[in-house]
């Protein structure tokens, strides 16, 4: 086991004034229209200490805890990939001058992003965003600008949400990889404090300047036990079998049709996914004609204009959208990506207005099959 | 014809508060930019000028209410190259197709002391149920900055910036967080064609569905959320029942919820 160290609040506030002194902008969770948001933060005042969130299919509450605790939540609305896939983004822009059309290419940003508070679920599903936008041939340079300089601040989950399922996923709760920084909150004598974890170079030199002193053993331990309670408190788990196999076999199964009468195709579930990465290019002139622009946003695989091409939209019916988000996250990403492109986040659960749950429709095509297969005994 | 002519603007009124075509006025900044590239031709809410010869482009606002507009919309549709229909009136049939589920002689002879004088028809209903339209730009009342792209998008040739996806993408892109999830609040976003920009969300209030029924809504799913957050039958049936009111998937959802309070 790594050597790990240990500082106080003070110790956590002293991290946000160091990297603004390093001319990064703090992001980190705030609570914002009722619920935890991701925003800027200044200082520890900023974070919402005290409070916890009740999660369940189609319902999100803030409440308070019966501790100080800074970080006594599971994830909210919104997922760093606001901050490093933006929802809207200008390309480029042109200009009529005479005879000539100037065009000029929207430059990537040069902000520097620090993430406060990014769980293990969020740093798979930066990795799964990474792979995308910036692992293969063509790179997203808009996302590379901002991937490229950020400072990664994780935390070890202490409470897990009721639409939580990582640990079924293999992405949590435990932070392994992809930080800087890596934090367990701790009750130590005489209020709270965090086991920090060093993740990279950059994270060791920013810890030196810490008011920080090495952990005891058993305050790793400690530290350990924290993880340990949260893997076990999982609000949800996904059906433990090859689940990209199960759906490949059931592309005609009834269960879609079910599911289209519940769906709204709202996209709800895509845009609170951290790992959903779909955009589409929406073109804009003025009325004189001597101007244009090209601006990309945020599209979902839920939407009639995603699929449409000449003639119209390939998936009209909303069971063949659900079934195309489904398989593509939990099934042929493995085949497009080598991963599942699913963190167990939850969010598509607690988001769904009408509460419609992966695991669950997972679950329902699984047991399914379990049911066939006992029948098939039987006879 | 001269090559460098502008092209031609009507700009008709049905049935219909106006708000629409006050978005035109209210367009300022861009007014200018609309007044060069455009003739405005035809525009009886901002400018004096007889009706002659054809437009390039129509913007009808208003829903047709008698058998006199039903007649107009017919020589509006051949003096218009392009006819596009703007606002909830023209393209649902307004907040006045509430009469549709009533006996319209009824109220007339509640409001008015001489009903005998009213020349109305039984429903009121879109342009498009009268005259082929070539698009239709939603909204109570539209948004100015879709109108704008709509014009814009006409004279360059290209296709608006008018997705009917729902309001819920919209909610998503500017970071609000659900008012159904977390506050309970009941919202028709999941069910309702974007374009407002999630106004209402935007300030903690549900969506009341002013652009009408987003593409393949819902709303039967979305009816047995909202009824449990409490919403009962006549909650339900009046939900859908306002400025879309007769736009198909509103009112279907609607009327089922009707029939049900009605029975019990």
């Amino acid at each position: 086991m790594s050597e790990r160290s240990i500082f106080r609040e003070e110790g956590l506030q002293a991290l946000i004034e160091a990297l603004s002194r390093r001319g990064f902008r703090v992001i980190g969770p705030t609570i914002g229209d009722g619920a935890i948001i991701y925003d800027d933060v200044e200082a520890l005042g900023d974070l919402p200490r005290g409070y916890t969130d009740e999660q369940e299919a189609g319902r999100y509450r803030l409440a308070r805890r019966d501790d100080a605790a800074l970080f006594g939540y599971a994830v909210g609305p919104q997922s760093w990939k606001r901050f490093l896939h933006q929802p809207l983004l200008r390309l480029w822009r042109a200009e009529r001058k005479g005879q000539d059309v100037i065009v000029e290419a929207e430059p990537p940003a040069t902000e520097k992003l620090a993430f406060l508070g990014v769980r293990a679920c969020e740093l798979h599903a930066i990795e799964i965003q990474d792979r995308v936008l910036i692992g293969g041939d063509y790179v997203d340079p808009h996302y590379e600008s901002k991937r490229e300089g950020a400072f990664i601040v994780a935390v070890n989950c202490g409470t897990a949400g009721g639409t939580c399922f990582c640990v079924s996923m293999n992405t949590g709760p435990r932070a392994t990889r992809g930080f800087d920084l890596a934090l367990t909150e701790l009750t130590l004598e005489g209020g709270n404090g965090f086991l920090v974890e060093v993740g990279s170079p950059a994270g060791a030199e920013l810890l030196a300047e810490l008011p920080s002193r090495p952990a005891s053993r058993e305050e790793m331990d400690d530290g350990d036990a924290v993880v340990a309670r949260t893997a076990a408190s999982m609000g949800r788990a996904m059906p433990a079998e090859d689940i990209h196999a199960l759906l490949m076999r059931n592309l005609d199964h009834e269960r879609w049709d079910e599911v289209a009468q519940r769906c709204l195709s709202c996209a709800n579930c895509t845009m609170v996914c951290p790992t959903c990465f779909c955009t589409s290019v929406e073109d804009h002139n003025d009325l004189s004609g001597a101007e244009s622009s090209r601006t990309r946003r945020w599209d979902s695989c839920f939407t009639m204009d995603y699929s449409y091409i000449h003639g119209g939209s390939v998936r009209p019916g909303v069971a063949s959208r659900y079934r195309q988000w489904m398989t593509h996250k939990l099934s042929t990403w493995f085949d497009q990506f080598g991963t599942s492109g699913c963190v167990g986040c939850g969010r598509c659960i607690t988001w769904c207005p009408v509460g419609i749950d992966i695991t669950e429709e997972t679950r329902a095509i699984s047991d399914s099959e379990k049911l066939l297969g006992a029948a098939d005994g039987k006879s | 014809m001269d090559a460098t002519k502008k092209p031609r603007l009507g700009v008709w009124k049905f049935a219909s508060c106006d708000g629409c075509q006050l978005s035109l006025l209210d367009c300022e900044d861009e007014l200018l930019a609309i007044a060069g590239a455009i003739d405005i031709a035809y525009f009886p809410e901002a400018t004096r000028g007889e009706i002659s010869g054809v437009y390039d482009l129509s913007l009808v606002e208003g829903s047709v209410t008698t058998a006199h507009d039903a007649e107009r919309i017919l020589d509006v549709r051949k003096r218009s190259k392009k006819l596009v229909t703007i606002g909830a009136c023209a393209t649902a049939g307004g907040i006045q197709a509430l009469r549709n589920f009533a006996d319209v002689r009824e109220y007339a002879a509640i409001v008015y002391a001489h009903p005998e004088y009213i020349h109305t028809l039984a429903a009121s209903t879109a342009i498009a149920e009268h005259v082929p339209v070539d698009f239709e730009l939603r909204g109570c009342p539209i948004n100015k900055g879709q109108l704008v792209d709509v014009v814009a998008a006409f004279l360059a040739g290209r296709r608006p910036n008018t997705p009917a996806h729902s309001v819920c993408i919209e909610c998503k892109l500017k970071g609000n967080v659900c008012v159904m999830v977390a506050r309970a609040t009941p919202c028709l976003g999941p069910v309702t064609h974007a374009g407002c920009g999630a106004l209402c969300p935007s300030y903690d209030r549900g969506c009341y569905g002013c652009f009408g029924p987003k593409e393949t809504p819902n709303a039967p799913s979305l009816s047995v959320w909202l009824a449990g957050l409490g919403m009962d039958e006549k909650a339900l049936e009046r939900v859908y029942r306002s400025f879309n009111a007769n736009a198909e998937p509103f009112r279907n959802e609607s009327e089922r919820h009707g029939a049900q309070d009605h029975k019990g």
